[in-house]
């Protein structure tokens, strides 16, 4: 065994040791505020990541993973209203209900291919968006309430500390997830379809089934966001849904870098810290947030995450 | 009498598509390029539009210069900024336009400010005529149904005739064919633009008294662009005006209808909770049925 | 007589006007080579992509080892042992060349769908490759990125991909595309060797390799089969002698 450990070993540590203790500080210093907002930081960069996974990691460019997102709040916010406010029972329903519409979305959309699959997947996502707009039995075009956060057994989820812990645990666990399965036979497969799919159809390989299991993943993930997302703004609305919530997602990727698997975390977390920031300071912050994304995309392609992670192995 | 009009309403609406489509369509077709800020060509020619009506008091002026401003602002942007995107990947090219609505909204709300602004109908248009014996319909809807189908003659005739639409067809199906042909590509694709740009802001100016003036009106409509797009055919005019005329038509006569249609065989309270999501579904589910069966649209311009 | 490894039969495909493959019949034999060959737009490659399952045909049929394979997805074709290497080199090239066969080896060894256990603990996947480089004379540059090797190299390792997958039937498409004369020497002396193992369908231009490697010879002009047989048979034969006359004619003018 070694003694030393090497600074790639020490960073995650470092990283993990002040997230958890971040809320405790917060709290103590009077910024009771911040934990809130690093919690929602942890679930944008959840439904980043999942994100992540079906571009960074499959390949695919979907405009439409808002929708997964929007469906797990919803999922939730309606499971209350009916009177189901278990998160035992309400946030496996989100995510089977993400990944269920993942796997229908996914199955015509992935038929098609470039500009049609960007296209398509838009385009149903929209329809989910009208399909929640016109739903007034749950508040239709001005969203619905949760009335309270999902109850768990030990755990009290209204208090922010808890939640933020919960969350950040959750985030954890995917993040590792998605790098066991990166690294296994399936992320293989993904590898090698996003590189050369011809070549992996001729050796054998049923390419749109791997690529609509990893869809139909990615909706579940983002589904789990959803739930958290609805427990964390109380509320929900079809704007959550919007193309251009898809195009947010897009761009924190972008920002932290596609296909690293921190990528999701580190874009969610400069985009929202930023828009933080800015906002305070000028209400025109998405002119200047449209500069960066324009001058990522044009400087940079690997995203700024790639600036900082040059030594990092991608895969 | 009220089918007959609704169906009228649609063919407008679905006219109004093909204007944006038939740009967007070109974009995609000629130069494989996404372009997401169409619809913010769009906005600007609309609030170009406004401006210029009232500052010269007459819709029939400021008309060719809205058009004429909007053209000029798509040929800059194409030859400074979206040309260098053309050979990147489709990713590049979503997230830089994406970039440019976010930049177009906010320079918008910095000049005109938050508030939506008022376009006039032109007052000759502005009582009724009756295209249907016993049916006053607007004579400004009857209007753009009128200029709907000018552009959509004209374009055809172009794509078809001169040595522009040739370029374009060559393009759309070949590009390597038509940079062998030694055709002036760089040119042709900033005409394309400004085409695409001028005919965003007839749209615009045609919608604008109808809907409202605002930040964010080109981005619900985008999208519906993009689904007559797709359903369309990448790079195909007459698929986009198929497209167009299908969504318009489906759109219009099924918010129209469809909660009547439901309540002939489910109870009332269902069909009205389910018909009008049903109607805001439609095109998509349109959309979604066209894919499915043809992949690569109605009218595929590349083999 | 034994049945074909494969069989086309009145094989037709068109393509708006053009008719590319025109009720074509061809027999391949287990245990040959057989060279396809038939001047440019002949529809060489609309009949590999049909015998691939890239493209559907209009009508006709395809078997394979007496399946019926002509409504099969492609994958599918592969897993019953039809492997193929392409034209246009298509390697991973951002893999170790001994990934690239890894992953083929991967696709005929159980499942993909697992999500757990990290490939790189699956020895077996990477010994397998080795031995495969092995054989072919690659093992030096094993763990090498494919996408840094020579052409001639990746030439080779786009065939090594297609034996991998221990197929019955190797389809070969212009194994020989791009490659000097020195090199050439060397993939027409690598497929003389895969010949003692596999049945082999080969798409070629080199008139020199078709000869020397292959057992039977059709040839394909207009989108059927005009002759067929050994190679003394098609040197011989005054129909190819004019359809190939008549190309070299067109060219000169």
């Amino acid at each position: 065994m070694r003694m030393r450990l090497s600074t790639s070993q020490l960073r995650p540590a470092l990283i993990v040791i002040a997230a958890l203790a971040f809320p405790f500080l917060a709290e103590a210093a009077g910024g009771g505020y911040y934990v809130g907002v690093m919690t929602r930081v942890m679930i944008y960069a959840l439904a980043a990541t999942s994100l992540n996974l079906v571009l960074g990691y499959g390949g695919m460019i979907s405009f439409g993973h808002a929708a997964f997102f929007g469906v797990g709040a919803y999922a939730v916010a309606i499971l209350a209203q009916e009177g189901v406010t278990s998160a035992w029972a309400a946030w496996p329903i989100a995510v089977a209900a993400g990944a269920a519409f993942a796997l229908v979305i996914g199955a015509i959309s992935l038929r098609t291919r470039g500009l049609y699959f960007i296209m398509i997947t838009l385009a149903f996502a929209q329809m989910l968006y009208y399909f929640f707009v016109s739903l007034r039995a749950y508040g239709g075009e001005d969203g619905i309430n949760l009335a309270a956060r999902s109850r768990l057994p030990w755990l009290d989820l209204r208090d922010e500390t808890t939640f933020y812990l919960l969350v950040l645990a959750l985030l954890a666990g995917c993040l590792y997830l998605l790098r066991r399965l990166a690294a296994s036979r399936f992320g293989t497969v993904l590898r090698g379809i996003r590189e050369n799919e011809a070549r992996m159809t001729a050796l054998g390989y049923p390419t749109y089934r791997y690529r609509l299991v990893c869809f139909t993943v990615a909706g579940a993930a983002a589904g789990l966001a959803g739930a958290l997302i609805v427990n964390q703004h109380g509320f929900v609305s079809p704007s959550l849904l919007d193309w251009t919530q898809s195009g947010t997602l897009l761009i924190m990727l972008i920002l932290g870098g596609v296909g690293w698997l921190y990528g999701g975390v580190a874009g969610a977390a400069a985009m929202l810290l930023l828009e933080e920031v800015l906002s305070h300071w000028t209400g025109y912050w998405k002119l200047g947030l449209g500069l960066v994304l324009l001058f990522v995309v044009l400087r940079a392609p690997g995203g700024v995450g790639s600036w900082f992670a040059r030594g990092n192995t991608r895969g | 009498m009220l089918l007959l009009e609704q169906g009228l309403n649609g063919l407008q609406f679905g006219l109004m598509l093909f204007l944006l489509a038939a740009g967007l369509t070109l974009v995609f077709g000629v130069m494989d390029m996404v372009n997401l800020a169409h619809g913010s060509l769009y906005m600007i020619g609309a609030y170009l539009m406004a401006t210029l009506a009232q500052a010269t008091g007459s819709f029939w002026m400021a008309l060719p210069l809205a058009m004429a401003a909007t053209a000029a602002i798509g040929m800059a942007l194409e030859s400074g900024l979206l040309r260098r995107l053309y050979e990147r990947d489709h990713l590049s090219q979503v997230l830089a336009t994406f970039a440019l609505i976010l930049i177009a909204n906010d320079l918008v709300r910095m000049i005109w400010g938050p508030q939506a602004l008022l376009l006039d109908a032109p007052r000759a248009l502005a009582g009724t005529i009756e295209i249907i014996p016993g049916a006053p319909y607007p004579a400004f809807r009857a209007f753009i149904i009128g200029v709907g189908v000018a552009v959509a003659v004209a374009l055809y005739w172009m794509i078809v005739h001169t040595r522009i639409g040739a370029l374009v067809r060559a393009g759309a199906s070949n590009r390597e064919m038509a940079l062998a042909l030694g055709v002036n590509v760089k040119r042709l694709f900033t005409l394309v633009f400004g085409l695409g740009a001028a005919l965003c802001a007839l749209a615009g100016a045609m919608l604008g008294p109808l809907l409202a003036v605002q930040i964010g009106m080109g981005e619900s409509i985008l999208i519906q662009a993009f689904v007559v797009v797709v359903i369309g055919g990448i790079g195909s005019i007459r698929g986009a005006l198929v497209g167009a005329l299908l969504v318009g038509m489906v759109d219009t006569i099924g918010r129209a209808f469809l909660p009547v249609l439901l309540r002939g065989f489910l109870p009332n309270n269902i069909a009205d909770a389910l018909g009008p999501t049903l109607a805001a579904m439609a095109v998509y589910i349109l959309m979604a049925a066209v894919l499915y069966w043809k992949p690569t649209g109605l009218f595929p311009a590349r083999g | 007589m034994a049945d074909p490894l494969l069989e086309v039969r009145r094989l037709f495909k068109h393509f708006g006007g053009v008719v590319a493959t025109d009720r074509l019949d061809l027999a391949v034999l287990e245990g040959r080579v057989h060279a396809l060959i038939g001047p440019n737009g002949a529809g060489k490659t609309t009949l590999i992509a049909q015998i691939c399952g890239e493209i559907a045909p209009d009508s006709g049929q395809i078997l394979f080892a007496g399946r019926d394979i002509t409504k099969l997805p492609g994958h599918a074709r592969v897993a019953l042992g039809l492997g193929r290497s392409f034209q246009i080199t298509r390697i991973f090239r951002s893999l170790t060349v001994r990934d690239n066969i890894a992953l083929a080896v991967q696709a005929r060894s159980g499942s993909s769908m697992r999500f757990w256990r990290p490939v790189a603990a699956e020895r077996a996947l990477a010994d397998d490759a080795d031995a495969v480089l092995a054989e072919l004379g690659m093992a030096a540059s094993a763990g090498l990125a494919a996408g840094s090797l020579p052409h001639a190299d990746q030439r080779r390792l786009e065939v090594a991909l297609a034996l991998a997958c221990r197929p019955r039937l190797l389809l070969l498409d212009e194994p020989l595309a791009g490659m000097g004369a020195e090199d050439a020497q060397a993939m027409i002396g690598l497929i003389a060797q895969l010949k003692q193992r596999t049945t082999i369908l080969m798409v070629e231009h080199d008139m020199n390799a078709v000869f020397r490697l292959a057992d039977v010879i059709s040839v394909l002009v207009g989108g059927a089969v005009i002759a067929s047989g050994a190679p003394q048979a098609i040197r011989d034969d005054p129909e190819v002698r004019r359809a190939y006359l008549g190309e070299e004619e067109t060219a000169a003018a």
